[in-house]
């Protein structure tokens, strides 16, 4: 980066276009910072081994210590399922389980979060024999029920009504709707939800097993 | 299939975290970020990038000067109008002048999203700031202009008028005037704007993927603007997590430059909009004010209506006129008045541009012309449903042409729709009939109820075409592809239970593809509740071209007549004699003769291997023929189809504190015949929320400087399970006599009348008229305060029960309490 | 929108996290449940040097129930504080404002301590420690203290933390026999920052009120207690006059305008939920005193015994 700074950029008046000249000299300035598998670095920042399991499967990157929780699962783990709508803790679409308990993925740091045990969307579905994906009670109600349309919140759904169903196997409607009540959606105008909540409860039972 | 509820191809994939967003796409690309504007109004005096340089991870720092050959000029007016005197677009990066908080000004590239904004942070913007225009009323004044170019701030003025409304009004033996505003917010997705853009320097072309609603579009765009033959620009729609309007706009400024700097740097680029840049830098749909002149006689039908409104179209207009074109059309509803003329000035000011979101001008329309209808009702001392009633277009009446021209450029000609069955059903559902009794009982446990109504016609599936494609491969796999883009409607399910049906496959051998340029090209976008009614339609079209040749293929095969034949399963059967059959598959072998086998059933169409009548004196392809099973048509409409609904609400105010609660929520709904009744549903809800969020809580807030003071979802208040009442629905089908499948547009029907029914509802309960929407609890509690000091004057029935009220003032309430407000005083 | 730079430390002990902050800080920020903090980094509308990542302290998760006050430390999160009984028996008001506090997953991750820390006008639990009369501990490489609720909010965000120091617990002071209380709070969409929110404990005595304060979310720019005991001393609860209550808190109040609402419609909110609240903390006051053990009526928000 210096070099550039030297020969190419050493002032910054515009009209002089001198960044155009110097393309040639980004593009190979880009491609030294990429590392081998794709990700990219910064020189400056330093980095951070974050060990962390989720889904339990134990991850190692290396991030810096500003990275969110959320980035890390989407960029740095490639878990892309996961969404991010808005980086305040308000929309929910990035909630996620920590030991179990759903939070918001977006206002946690990377490097904190490794000392627990992360659950994601993807990993609510359970392997059966044949090692095909069996869908959770949740995900099959929001399927039944057309709980979802673009399917942008639905991950940040998904994990609070399964965190939710474990301490409340049997909600009201009432108490259903409240339940999703800190998660923002644009599509389904929430009825449609409410009635996955109720019938993911149903399957549960069905199944005659905790989700 | 058609007409069957069932569950959507595309959840397995999202439900499991399997969704291909434009963020999950592109991991190993450089990132961008963006330079906005702090300041509404401001000439740039200096741009200072040292300190930015200094970052590790900065590729590429780009201002308008960069900016060569067309990605220099501003960006496209898309629909331009004889009645834009003078439009106006910006520069993807701003040249000179910036006109909006939030307007992009450099543009950095860097290793990753962090470090960009850690750039953009240290980058040097010497403003001059100018004055500002901020909200209608500074505009109309035009002390100070937006653009040098636009005198009085007016982008365009337009007039259509049928029959003289003026003279319609005076001769009338009634008369009302009102001055009403209407506000919307903005489309707000869940998935913000995102491109992501891959350079091939071997191809010299791009590959570049976008959270838009129209592909087609922005690939031409992005063509012209690069200087690249179409040829060498593929654009693909990925999973997009809502659209609502939008991003029907294109090219967004980042959608020009994320695939010019790919290009220049011989790279990947990505930009993914955070929620701050969506609220100061995409687009929103806002105010207008609007005066309303309308004569009625004494069963309150309209003899003359006269709506002169003013639109704040934000600082520039590359939609051009379209959202104050459809006020003006759509708002006439389910409604014959006898003279008509709307007058309208769009204006500029110093705020993020409006461009449609979900309604699209009709809920402002049918604000104006609801609100007219209760006025009428309440100052004849008649039933708000017989005054419409007595107003409506009837089914004889159908085709009804309305003497102007609609958002398509084409004549406003409902039809069909059966309006006196839809407000008979809606009446039903709600118990209209009922309420008096009701809310004698409410006024006794010392509570304030109202019911509201409000009706509205909804002009879709406007052209100019759409086209779909349908490939049956030699698995029996049957591909299908259409090029407008898909936002959470299902496509890939209702598309397929068409194809199911037309070609007698099972829906889980049919894959769709919606959105993408290298599947196909000729498409226009998905926006105005279309997909349904212009993809559904080519799909079907297309979809039975494919069968013809399947059965004239395997009747040549089987050497029956292909009349005989019928397709159950995926088998090409004779009808009455199962035994003698083909499978679909086979007819897509045979249907491509062949030289080479690539496998073992292609055996089957190679030139040794005897197939019928292999008459040795014709071509293996005859004249007139394609190899291969395939089918492509289109459908072009001669003018827009007409959807219909009713809606109803009953609502509570609490007497001290003004808060506002839904108790109940109805529609009826009419889009013709419905492919999946279930995603039509989820259509409605969702509409009916956004319409309840832009009635009670959603509001974009200016300040005087320009600044948008609540630019996040903490201050933007987008309704929660919480704030969505449930909602009650039935449907209507008067299917439509224009296309092949006799459907009509369901996408934004759950938001248009919502404020119009909020506000009428509201006014029921309280006594006193609403003319401004949305209403808080705060301004609700401030309209009971003017009220009771005489400063606003209340309804003539005062909250006396609708339904059988009569002319008469002296009616006394069931329930033998006094109303607190009765006021008799006509309404000016 | 993303952060900008920090170097992140992860003390494993509240000596290390002082010794820490007697160096940085001045540019550091404690980051405990980061539900408050992490939207300000987030947006740059704050950009510390350093981060003091406390999550690691053992020892500062407990929640210690005495006869005088439920003592918690810096890690307990809302929710737990929200789910834990004896606190809530001997403290029915924390859960009553707690139900209040964001939503339940924010609350997940939220401390209550980082809740006072953060000392917004608009949360719930500063009036809850102002009313019950509690303390906060502060430590830093100085030494501790304990700093009384009065002394600890200075005004809107801002506390009487110094820049080396950081709280690591905080004391609810609980009610003398006879005490109800209840919370109440009026709010845009569920979950939302209160437009105006009311705490009450009323004392009941043979049937006769001899205490009645109240303190308030949203109103006031710092929280302060309202004491209308002269005003009501000596009524019966079912003769009480709580509108005129509610008009002494009507005056007491400073609220202001914003563009959610007028600071009229928010005094006038005030009005109407001291009368709620005073009202229930009544009614609440009266059937603690004659509920026999193990009996409860738990009606959300509105106080009585957790079962």
């Amino acid at each position: 980066m210096s070099e550039m700074t030297q020969s190419h950029l050493t002032e910054s008046h515009l009209t002089e276009s001198h960044l155009t000249e110097s393309h040639l000299t980004e593009r190979e300035m880009a491609e030294s910072e990429m590392t081998e598998r794709g990700s990219t670095r910064t020189e400056a920042e330093p980095l951070l081994e974050i060990v962390m399991r989720v889904n339990g499967v134990m991850h190692t990157a290396a991030a810096p210590a500003r990275r969110l929780l959320s980035d890390f699962l989407r960029h740095d783990l490639r878990l892309t399922g996961t969404h991010v709508g808005c980086e305040h803790g308000v929309c929910g679409a990035c909630t996620v389980l920590v030991d179990g308990t759903p939070m918001r993925s977006c206002l946690m740091f990377a490097v904190t979060a490794q000392d627990h045990e992360i659950t994601t969307v993807e990993g609510l579905a359970t392997l059966d024999g044949t090692g095909a994906p069996t869908m959770s009670p949740v995900q099959q109600a929001f399927i039944e029920c057309h709980g979802l349309q673009c399917g942008f919140c639905t991950p940040g759904f998904l994990t609070t009504i399964t965190a939710y169903l474990r301490e409340n196997p049997e909600p009201t409607e009432t108490e259903a709707r409240e339940a999703i009540s800190g998660n923002l959606c644009r599509c389904t105008g929430y009825q449609n939800i409410v009635k996955s909540v109720l019938r993911a409860a149903e399957i549960t039972t069905e199944r005659g097993a905790p989700s | 299939m058609f007409g069957a509820p069932v569950q959507r191809r595309e959840d397995p994939r999202l439900v499991t975290g399997s969704g291909r967003y434009l963020d999950d796409l592109g991991q190993g690309a450089l990132a961008a970020a963006f330079v906005r504007s702090p300041y509404a109004h401001a000439r740039i005096l200096d741009i200072d990038v040292t300190a930015a340089i200094e970052v590790p991870g900065v590729i590429a720092i780009y201002t308008h000067e960069d900016l060569d050959g067309k990605t220099g000029a501003r960006l496209p007016l898309l629909i331009p109008h004889p009645s834009m005197t003078n439009p106006m677009t910006s520069y993807c990066l701003t040249r000179e002048v910036v006109k909006h908080v939030g307007e992009a000004v450099v543009m950095v590239v860097a290793t990753d999203r962090y470090v960009a904004e850690d750039a953009c942070e240290r980058i040097k913007v010497d403003y001059e700031q100018l004055p500002v225009v901020v909200g209608l009323e500074a505009s109309r004044a035009a002390e100070l202009l937006v653009h040098a170019e636009a005198p009085g701030n007016v982008s365009a003025h337009m007039v259509q008028e049928v029959g003289d409304a003026a003279a319609a009004i005076a001769a009338a033996p009634h008369r009302l005037s009102l001055s009403l505003q209407i506000e919307r917010s903005a489309s707000m997705p869940m998935e913000g704007k995102g491109v992501y853009a891959r350079w091939d320097s071997d191809e010299q072309s791009i590959r570049m993927y976008t959270s838009t609603q129209t592909s087609t579009g922005v690939r031409a765009a992005v063509a012209a603007k690069l200087g690249m033959p179409l040829i060498k620009v593929e654009c693909i729609a990925p999973d997009v997590g809502g659209g609502f309007g939008v991003k029907i706009v294109h090219p967004w400024p980042e959608e020009v430059l994320i695939p010019w700097a790919a290009r220049r740097l011989d790279a990947e680029v990505k930009w993914v909009e955070d929620r701050r840049e969506h609220f100061i830098s995409s687009a929103h749909e806002r105010a207008q004010v609007q005066d309303v002149e309308v004569g009625f006689d004494d069963t309150g039908r309209v003899l003359g209506l006269s709506v002169k409104f003013w639109h704040d179209n934000g600082a520039y207009t590359p939609y051009g006129i379209i959202v104050p074109i459809i006020t003006s059309t759509q708002l006439l509803g389910p409604y014959k008045p006898g003279a008509y003329r709307c007058e309208f000035f769009s204006m500029y000011t110093n705020t993020v541009m409006v461009t449609p979101y979900r309604g699209a001008g009709r809920p402002q329309g049918v604000y104006a012309m609801e609100r007219t209808m209760d006025s009428i009702a309440d100052y004849l001392g008649l039933d708000r449903t017989d005054v419409r009633s007595a107003n409506f277009i009837q089914v004889a009446d159908m085709p009804y042409d309305h003497g102007l021209l609609f958002q398509d450029g084409r004549p406003l000609i409902y039809d069909s729709g059966d309006f006196p069955a839809s407000l008979a059903m809606l009446k039903a559902l709600v118990g209209w009939d009922d309420f008096a009794a009701y809310r004698a009982q409410a006024e006794l446990e010392g509570r304030k109820v109202g019911l509201g109504i409000g009706c509205y016609v909804e002009g879709t599936g406007v052209g100019p075409y759409e086209g779909g494609h349908i490939q049956i491969e030699t698995t029996g796999r049957v591909n299908v592809s259409t090029g407008l883009t898909s936002q959470g409607q299902g496509h890939q399910t209702v598309f397929a239970q068409i194809v199911a049906d037309e070609l007698g496959v099972s829906m889980d051998d049919v894959f769709v593809t919606t959105g993408d340029t290298r599947r196909f090209a000729y498409a226009v976008g998905t926006f105005a509740s279309r997909a349904a009614v212009m993809s559904g339609n080519a799909i079907a079209l297309a979809a039975r071209n494919v069968r013809e040749k399947a059965l004239r293929i395997a009747g040549d095969a089987l050497e029956v007549d292909p009349r005989d034949l019928e397709i159950v399963d995926g088998i090409v059967r004779v009808k009455g004699d199962p035994e003698s059959s083909m499978a679909l598959a086979t007819v897509a072998v045979l249907s491509n003769p062949l030289r080479y086998a690539f496998d073992e059933s292609a055996k089957a169409a190679t030139q040794f291997v005897g197939i019928g009548s292999a008459d040795p004196s014709k071509p293996p392809v005859a004249e007139g023929e394609e190899p291969g099973l395939e089918g492509k048509d289109y459908y072009s409409p001669p003018r827009a189809t007409f959807a219909n609904g009713m809606h109803a609400a009953i609502v509570e105010t609490d007497p001290e504190t003004a808060e506002i609660t839904i108790l109940r929520y109805c529609v009826v709904h009419d889009c013709g015949r419905m492919i999946n009744p279930m995603i039509v549903e989820g259509q409605v809800h969702g509409g009916v929320a956004q319409g309840v969020g832009g009635a009670l809580y959603e509001r974009m807030v200016y300040d005087d400087a320009g600044q948008l003071l609540n630019a996040s979802f903490m201050d933007f208040l987008m309704p929660y399970a919480s704030e969505v009442p449930h909602i009650e629905t039935d449907h209507l089908e008067t299917p439509s006599p224009l296309n092949p499948l006799g459907i009509k547009g369901a996408g934004e029907a759950g938001c248009i009348p919502v404020s119009a029914v909020i506000a009428s509802a509201i006014e029921d309960a309280e006594g006193f008229p609403i003319t401004s929407m949305p209403i808080s609890p705060d301004e609700l509690w401030d309209l009971r305060r003017q009220h009771a000091k005489g400063l606003l004057s209340g309804l003539r029935r005062g909250t006396r029960s609708t339904g059988t009220t009569t002319q008469s003032s002296a009616q006394t309430n069931p329930s033998n309490q006094t109303n607190p407000s009765n006021q008799t005083n006509p309404i000016d | 929108m993303k952060p900008s730079a920090f170097v992140h430390h992860a003390p494993r002990g509240v000596d290390e996290a002082t010794a820490l902050l007697a160096e940085v800080g001045h540019d550091a920020k404690v980051l405990a449940g980061g539900q408050s903090l992490i939207p300000i980094l987030n947006m740059r509308l704050s950009a510390p040097g350093h981060i003091v990542d406390i999550n690691r302290i053992s020892g500062l998760d407990t929640i210690e129930v005495t006869p005088d006050a439920v003592h918690i430390g810096a890690l307990v999160r809302h929710a737990q504080l929200e789910r834990h009984r004896g606190a809530i028996a001997s403290l029915p008001l924390l859960r009553q404002a707690l139900v209040n506090v964001a939503h339940p997953v924010i609350r997940n991750r939220g401390t209550t301590v980082g809740s006072l820390a953060h000392a917004d006008p608009s949360g719930e639990m500063p009036a809850v420690l102002v009313l019950t009369g509690g303390y906060v501990d502060l430590a830093s490489s100085r030494g501790t203290r304990k700093v009384t609720a009065g002394d600890f909010f200075l005004g809107p965000m801002e506390s009487c933390l110094e820049e080396d120091e950081m709280a690591t617990g905080a004391s609810f002071g609980t009610f003398p026999a006879g005490t109800g209380t209840a919370f109440a709070e009026s709010t845009r969409r569920h979950g939302d920052y209160a437009l105006a929110g009311v705490a009450a404990a009323v004392t009941v005595v043979d049937g006769l009120i001899i205490a009645a304060r109240v303190s308030f979310v949203s109103v006031t720019s710092t929280p302060g207690v309202l004491d209308l005991g002269s005003s009501l001393a000596g009524m019966a609860p079912e003769d009480a006059d709580w509108a005129s209550a509610a008009g002494l808190a009507r005056e007491h109040v400073d609220p202001e305008s914003d563009i959610h609402a007028s600071a009229g419609y928010r005094r006038m909110l005030v009005g109407v939920l001291t009368a709620r609240v005073l009202a229930e903390a009544a009614n609440n006051a009266t059937a603690s005193s004659t509920a026999s053990a193990g009996a409860s009526a738990n009606t959300n928000g509105s106080g009585g015994l957790s079962p």
